[in-house]
């Protein structure tokens, strides 16, 4: 049996290891709020000032006018090309433009044909450009008139932060915890404090349950900082229920912990156990878990390897919540996977953990 | 109180400690000597079941160490050879940690190290953060934090390196105290004259025993006057060979 | 000339006064001791002569050079070896020694020559390939001496360098320090062994933030008043017992298994033999010259 005044002892001087090391419990809560700043305005698919050069032939009210169009639409940066210097090809390799646009002499006519060239050695940002160029044309062609309304459909800033924050809480905080513990079973391998407890009676649960503990905290806060920073930053919605989230959120804490709990007893020093938290946290959570790549469309193989990221069950549950204001009734089924693998996990770390130096 | 059959142990392979047989009684302060790497810390990692034996056995209190560890565990008090306390805890942090860890009663833990606390001139330090104590005083703190839970067997890897000679003997007098209230001390040390005051020392060399018994019958035996002199020639005449 | 020169040093950490009016002149080409209780402010003093700590008051010279505003050039003719040094753990002892030589250039001959003598005293040569990590903590001392000691500085200071060593590769050790001072390099170290203590040239008692004396061993060892005793026995503790608790003498000190008892007036045999009566533990006494252990206990109280 588990003797609980041990596992206060470790736990305790834990919290007071978090308290006085200021640095780390700065980057603990700094980080994950960076991380999302920066990830969010990464990933932001907003386009803008693409060098774009325009041949234009026509020089009518029509060409003006779509021309005015690309200027105010803040996506694109009119160059200035001579006439004979409008060689496409040319201008992509010299990364003049990245993009052109052949404005025929008949321009304002029915069934005008322009020439649409994009770059596109960056496919996304290639597929972006021609998404938006064609809604200005589309715009301005239609209407006769200058009308920029339509253009916040193509703001794809709005929509992919209601993707990426979800799938950013998830990363962030498997990362975050799997690092704290994994890092704090290491250190005391490493400075030789383990020695002095592996002398006292303490059992391999009791370490690990003291170790897990503090870090839940601290886990929670981060999960609630995310989510604060993406709500006010990016305008995430937020349909489900605090408590819900809260609850499921202290789930998926719990088993980034014991997964570093895990690590910790592979790793010998700080710096392997860092390696080997974030190795196998940061890619198999944003390709695996079904954050970037839907799962169904993945090889059957891959598939099954879903099944033992955390992070899988995590998103169904938040985007749930956030989205579309699941409850419990909806989520218990990831909840209980999330239950089975921190239980597993926990079991193989106690077996594992040496109560001997080597 | 101790006892070791045939105790062994390799590191690859490389024989650290060889065919060791001791037999160590309560009360007793016994004292391990040996050059550096001679193989006393593995020797006393084993005995706290921090290290697991190549081969042999070892009994602490008629419990054998391999099946009763944790048993074995909570009647040994240890101070480690390289510091390892918190730095980043107060002293009396530290303290409650290892109450904490042995489930020792609060009020018991300060029962059994006020009076030491007070011995040491640790009392005043005890709001201090560990690092910033002084070495000798991180070595008398070490040694407090090892006998919190008021152990029968206390074991002492070189708790006196560092520590200036006017400490030494304040730590002495403890070890003294903790034998004549009926606790069995096992101590490492390199200070010849600390050597004097054990009861029975194992001068150790490249895993194996070179000498074992009382002081005084070890001087008669290798005819010299003092402890120094007979780790020299010991030890000594046994380095001079490798050389 | 001096190559360590202290004018009214003052240190303090926060509002704890480390160091107070420390005035220093470490003659060069000699081998200089540090001597004082744990937290006497030793290593405070080692550090801010090796230009690691900075100060408001006094003044610290080394090698002619302002400690605070030459620091880099200090820096490069000075050999420091903190009180816990570290070693790279995954390396072997001989990657270990080679990476300092790197360091510092030394390589090619010399290298090979300090190397070998180096070895000589540490024994390490057969652990040549293990990771230093996997060393005993004497020897890891061991290694970071022979790291410390493979280049030549013009001055060396090191901080309680025997740490944990076996007294046979002590007195080889010291035996390096006294070879490098014949080659002219200054040495400043700081130690609790008395007997080391006495194998200095010159000496400085520091004692609460203060130095209360400096002078060649044999100066100081001159210094004592008063006579001293060694009294032999078979039962230190018991003799000690019945001196200190039966006949509440004061100036009493276990030495191993002897115990030197200071006296201000002379003892007439007489009066040991009443002592005898009163413990037969009490083998014989003879007056002795004090030495440094003495007068360090003295100091204490
Ligand atoms: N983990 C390890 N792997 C390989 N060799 C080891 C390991 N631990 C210790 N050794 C070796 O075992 C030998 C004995 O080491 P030990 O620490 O017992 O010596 P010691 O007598 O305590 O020395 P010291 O006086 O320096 O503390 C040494 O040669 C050391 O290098
Ligand atoms: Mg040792």
């Amino acid at each position: 049996m588990p003797n609980l005044n041990r596992i206060r002892a470790i736990a305790g001087k834990e919290v007071y290891h978090i308290l006085r090391d200021s640095r780390t419990l700065a980057i603990v809560i700094l980080m994950p709020i960076l991380q999302l700043i920066i990830f969010g305005y990464a990933m932001n698919m907003e386009l803008q000032n693409v060098p774009l050069a325009i041949s234009d032939l026509a020089h009518n009210h029509a060409s003006r006018r779509i021309i005015q169009a690309f200027e105010q639409s803040g996506y694109f940066r009119i160059i200035p090309v001579a006439v004979e210097d409008f060689v496409p090809e040319e201008l992509f390799r010299q990364r003049k433009a990245q993009a052109t646009l052949s404005i025929p002499r008949d321009c304002g006519e029915e069934r005008t044909q322009m020439l649409l060239k994009v770059d596109a050695s960056d496919p996304n940002t290639a597929q972006l450009i021609q998404n938006y160029a064609l809604g200005i044309l589309g715009g301005g062609a239609k209407s006769g008139l200058l009308d920029l309304r339509p253009f916040i459909l193509y703001n794809p800033d709005l929509k992919s932060s209601f993707f990426f924050v979800p799938g950013l809480i998830a990363m962030i905080l498997v990362m975050i915890c799997a690092l704290l513990t994994s890092i704090s079973i290491s250190r005391e391998k490493e400075m030789g404090t383990m020695e002095q407890i592996l002398v006292s009676p303490v059992s391999a649960l009791e370490i690990l349950l003291g170790k897990v503990i503090p870090y839940i905290l601290l886990g929670l806060l981060d999960a609630f900082l995310i989510l604060g920073v993406g709500m006010l930053l990016f305008k995430v919605p937020f349909a489900g229920s605090f408590v819900v989230f809260l609850g499921f959120s202290f789930l998926y804490v719990l088993c980034a912990l014991c997964l570093g709990l895990l690590v910790s007893t592979i790793a010998k020093t700080q710096q392997a156990a860092m390696m080997m938290a974030l190795g196998i946290t940061l890619l198999p959570t944003l390709l695996l878990s079904g954050y970037l790549f839907p799962i169904p469309s993945m090889p059957a193989v891959l598939q099954k390897i879903t099944l033992i990221i955390p992070a899988r069950y995590y998103l169904v549950i938040i985007r749930g919540i956030m989205l579309k204001g699941n409850s419990v009734a909806e989520l218990y089924q990831a909840g209980l996977s999330l239950i089975v693998m921190t239980i597993v996990m926990l079991i193989v770390a106690v077996k594992r953990f040496k109560l001997r130096l080597i | 109180m101790i006892k070791t059959e045939e105790l062994t142990r390799k590191f690859g392979d490389f024989i650290a400690v060889d065919h060791l047989n001791l037999q160590i009684v309560r009360g007793e302060i016994f004292g391990f000597l040996g050059a550096n790497g001679a193989g006393k810390t593995t020797t006393i990692r084993m005995l706290c079941g921090l290290l697991m034996p190549s081969s042999g056995r070892i009994w602490v209190n008629n419990l054998d160490v391999a099946k009763e560890g944790e048993k074995v565990k909570k009647s040994i008090g240890y101070m480690s050879q390289r510091f390892s306390l918190y730095q980043d805890l107060k002293a009396k942090e530290n303290l409650e940690f290892y109450a904490g860890v042995y489930a020792t009663p609060r009020a018991e833990a300060w029962e059994n190290t006020l009076p030491l606390l007070e011995q040491f001139g640790l009392k005043e330090s005890l709001n201090m953060r560990t690092a910033e104590l002084p070495m000798g005083y991180k070595q008398r703190l070490s040694l407090v934090c090892a006998l919190v839970h008021n152990p029968p067997l206390v074991i002492l890897d070189e708790p006196t390196s560092g520590v200036d000679p006017q400490a030494r003997r304040e730590f002495w007098q403890v070890i003294n105290q903790l034998a004549f209230a009926g606790k069995t001390v096992l101590v490492s040390t390199h200070f010849m004259d600390e050597a004097e005051y054990c009861h029975r020392v194992i001068i150790m060399q490249a895993g194996k025993e070179v000498a074992l018994g009382p002081p005084r019958e070890l001087k008669q035996r290798f005819e010299v006057q003092n402890m120094q002199e007979l780790f020299m020639k010991v030890a000594g005449g046994i380095n001079a060979k490798l050389k | 000339m001096s190559i360590v020169k202290v004018e009214g040093l003052g240190i303090s950490f926060g509002n704890l006064p480390a160091l107070k009016e420390i005035n220093l002149q470490v003659p060069a080409g000699g081998i200089y001791g540090i001597i004082g209780p744990d937290s006497a402010g030793k290593t405070t003093l080692l550090r801010t002569i090796c230009t690691l700590l900075p100060y408001k008051e006094g003044k610290v010279e080394v090698l002619k050079l302002d400690a605070l505003k030459d620091a880099a050039v200090i820096r490069a003719q000075i050999g420091y070896m903190p009180q816990r040094f570290s070693l790279y753990r995954d390396l072997s002892v001989e990657q270990n020694i080679r990476f300092s030589a790197r360091l510092f250039g030394v390589n090619g001959k010399e290298y090979a020559s300090t190397l070998e003598r180096l070895y000589q005293f540490s024994k390490l040569q057969p652990f040549a390939g293990r990771q230093a990590g996997k060393l005993s903590g004497g020897m890891q001392q061991k290694l970071a001496l022979s790291c410390a000691l493979i280049h030549k500085p013009e001055l060396l200071v090191l901080d309680e360098p025997t740490f944990g060593v076996d007294p046979v590769s002590r007195q080889d050790f010291w035996d390096i320090l006294h070879a490098l001072k014949a080659e002219g390099i200054s040495i400043i170290v700081s130690t609790p062994y008395m007997d080391e203590a006495q194998q200095c040239d010159r000496i400085s008692l520091l004692f609460k933030g203060k130095i209360i004396g400096s002078d060649t061993p044999a100066g100081i060892l001159a210094g004592w008043k008063g006579h001293l005793y060694r009294l032999e026995t078979d039962d230190p503790q018991r003799l000690y017992g019945y001196l200190k608790e039966d006949l509440r003498l004061g100036d009493l000190q276990l030495f191993g298994s002897d115990i030197h008892l200071g006296s201000e007036d002379a003892l007439e045999d007489a009066v040991f033999e009443k002592w005898q009566k009163g413990c037969p533990a009490l083998k014989s006494w003879q007056q002795i010259q004090p030495n440094m252990e003495d007068v360090f206990l003295k100091m204490m109280q």
